[in-house]
């Protein structure tokens, strides 16, 4: 079976957006192009803020994906097990799709009964090891984030030892908001070694804005961009997955 | 923890709750929390008449690849490395279905537990932790999620039972599940590939947090803080070697890091004993005699102080079930 390539915008985020479109907006524009978004909310001890909550909930539901709130100690820990998560939601959308094709109606995994299921959970987990990965890192690097950005950068390098195990090919981008001169810069652009991060994650500055929104409107481009570059590209990625093992 | 207010609560039920199946119809009362998990909770639960603990989750996936590796363990004849299964269900609930399975309860304490009525069952402990590896990895998977909290040491025989199979991964494809301290990748020391060195890399690490009951973070670079964690505990010092060849990667199975393990068992206890507190190993008695000639024939006479600790524990086991 081929694997394809499952697409997601993982934004890391601690509060409120305050310029520009309406983030939940942009996150449902992603869905409709099959980008899933992700979103963690970083907060310090004990202050949450019912706004950001929602914010971050619903950014999440717009955009097909995963979302939860976490104090900044546990981030690595959550960064890849969202990331984990939002993928087998991505595949387990699309096994469920496949299901209503063959059994014609409105069924899904939950419909079938449990002795059923674990052939359909063996075939979700394969997929899940095997298939392609892309993932665009959307950093809020708004004032209030300025003391939380190791904690960031160790989460990512984290995230790309997890994904890194996996038998599927990985490419990771990462962007920032605001950025020095545009509302987002971008930071890394599209490769498999995510560890490249640790020389420029130190020099960042922070404050301005938050412009949420419009940082999910670029990040998507740069989806339709790579499509492009690939095929330009086309077998750049392979050694890549062998020196990492 | 993580914030998480959402979904947990509507599965998280009280004590005289009736969880009645929807296919099959057998019902379940619960009885108590036994604990809970990133993928669910569970419950003590009466069945029939019966003890039963009853995992109950909103995630069908997890359930059902739990089910998978439970149902893959009953196949092997006798194997009782985890709980066997009972039951598979759904709970339907208002308008929501939550999966559940029954499987065994096992009586028994958590490994962190049970070590504090003497240190010396710490290395009797790891030495059967590493059995039932060798038995898991020659099915072909890696437990993965290795920590004390997924051990319960059945009473009265102290046998090591794995309780949350969650974790588990085929050889060859990437963890799932894992906790930091117990992590290779998070102290630097390889990837997060299921091979048996990972599980072995945790089992290492089950030595060290049983010397170090509160473990500690990573501050710098990852070897060189565990090996001055392992010189700093008298105790731990003694199975250096095997602890240190572990966390490194050097052992390819876990019958290798366990023969090497019992080695240095034999051989410290020829020297002056293995750690002992408590009175329920008969092994000073043995290493006093042991030091009083100190012969060439250091082998046969391990062989021999082995058999005979193994001999009395027998005994003992057969006072205590008698």
């Amino acid at each position: 079976m081929n694997p394809g390539t499952i697409r997601q915008i993982l934004l890391i985020t601690d509060g409120c957006s305050n310029h520009g479109e309406d983030p939940s907006a942009m996150a449902a524009l992603a869905r409709e192009q099959g980008i899933t978004v992700n979103v963690i909310g970083v907060v310090d001890q004990d202050i949450i803020d019912e706004k950001g909550l929602s914010e971050i909930e619903s950014i999440a539901k717009a955009g097909g994906g995963v979302s939860q709130v976490v104090y900044s100690a546990q981030l690595s820990q959550t960064v890849q097990m969202v990331t984990r998560k939002g993928m087998t939601q991505t595949i387990q959308g699309v096994v469920n799709k496949e299901l209503q094709q063959i059994l014609g109606r409105s069924q899904t995994i939950e419909d079938l009964p449990p002795d059923k299921r674990g052939e359909i959970v063996e075939v979700v987990d394969e997929l899940g090891e095997t298939a392609g990965l892309q993932v665009l890192v959307l950093v809020d690097t708004s004032a209030s984030m300025k003391h939380k950005l190791p904690t960031v950068k160790e989460a990512l390098l984290d995230l790309s030892l997890s994904l890194n195990a996996r038998m599927g090919e990985n490419h990771f981008s990462v962007f920032i908001f605001p950025g020095k001169k545009s509302e987002v810069e971008k930071l890394l652009d599209w490769t498999p070694r995510l560890e490249a991060l640790t020389n420029i994650f130190p020099k960042l500055t922070t404050g301005g804005m938050t412009p949420t929104g419009p940082a999910l409107r670029e990040a998507l481009g740069s989806f339709k961009k790579k499509r492009s570059l690939r095929s330009l590209l086309s077998n750049d990625d392979k050694p890549f997955f062998e020196e990492s093992v | 923890m993580m914030i998480n207010h959402s979904l947990r609560n509507q599965y998280k039920v009280s004590p005289g709750t009736v969880i009645k199946g929807k296919w099959y119809n057998h019902e379940y009362r619960i009885i108590k929390e036994l604990g809970n998990g990133a993928n669910g909770i569970v419950y003590l639960a009466d069945c029939h008449g019966q003890d039963a603990a009853l995992k109950i989750s909103d995630n069908s996936m997890s359930i059902s690849s739990e089910i998978n590796i439970l149902k893959s363990f009953a196949k092997v004849r006798g194997c009782t490395l985890g709980p066997s299964l009972l039951a598979v269900d759904d709970w339907a609930v208002k308008d929501k279905v939550f999966p559940f399975y029954v499987m065994e309860y096992i009586k028994g304490e958590n490994y962190l537990d049970f070590i504090k009525k003497g240190d010396s069952w710490t290395a009797v402990l790891i030495l059967r932790l590493l059995k039932n590896l060798s038995l898991l990895h020659g099915m072909g998977y890696i437990f993965g999620d290795l920590k004390p909290e997924n051990l319960i040491i059945s009473a009265p025989a102290g046998d090591v039972r794995f309780v949350d199979v969650g974790g588990i991964t085929p050889i060859g494809r990437s963890i799932k599940e894992f906790t930091e301290f117990f992590d290779r990748g998070y102290w630097g020391m390889g990837s997060r590939k299921a091979d048996p060195a990972y599980d072995l890399f945790a089992a290492a690490m089950i030595f060290i947090n049983s010397y170090y009951p509160k473990r500690f973070g990573r501050k710098g670079e990852g070897l060189s803080e565990l090996t001055r964690a392992v010189n700093e505990h008298k105790e731990l010092r003694r199975y250096e070697k095997v602890i240190l060849k572990a966390l490194m990667g050097k052992y390819d199975t876990a019958d290798s890091m366990r023969e090497e393990l019992l080695r240095i068992i034999s051989q410290n206890s020829a020297k002056g004993g293995i750690p002992n507190q408590g009175t329920k190993e008969p092994s000073l008695v043995q290493s006093r005699t042991a030091r009083k000639k100190k012969t060439k024939g250091r082998h046969l006479e391990s062989l021999i102080l082995v058999l005979l600790i193994s001999f009395i524990y027998i005994l003992y086991i057969y006072s205590r079930l008698l």
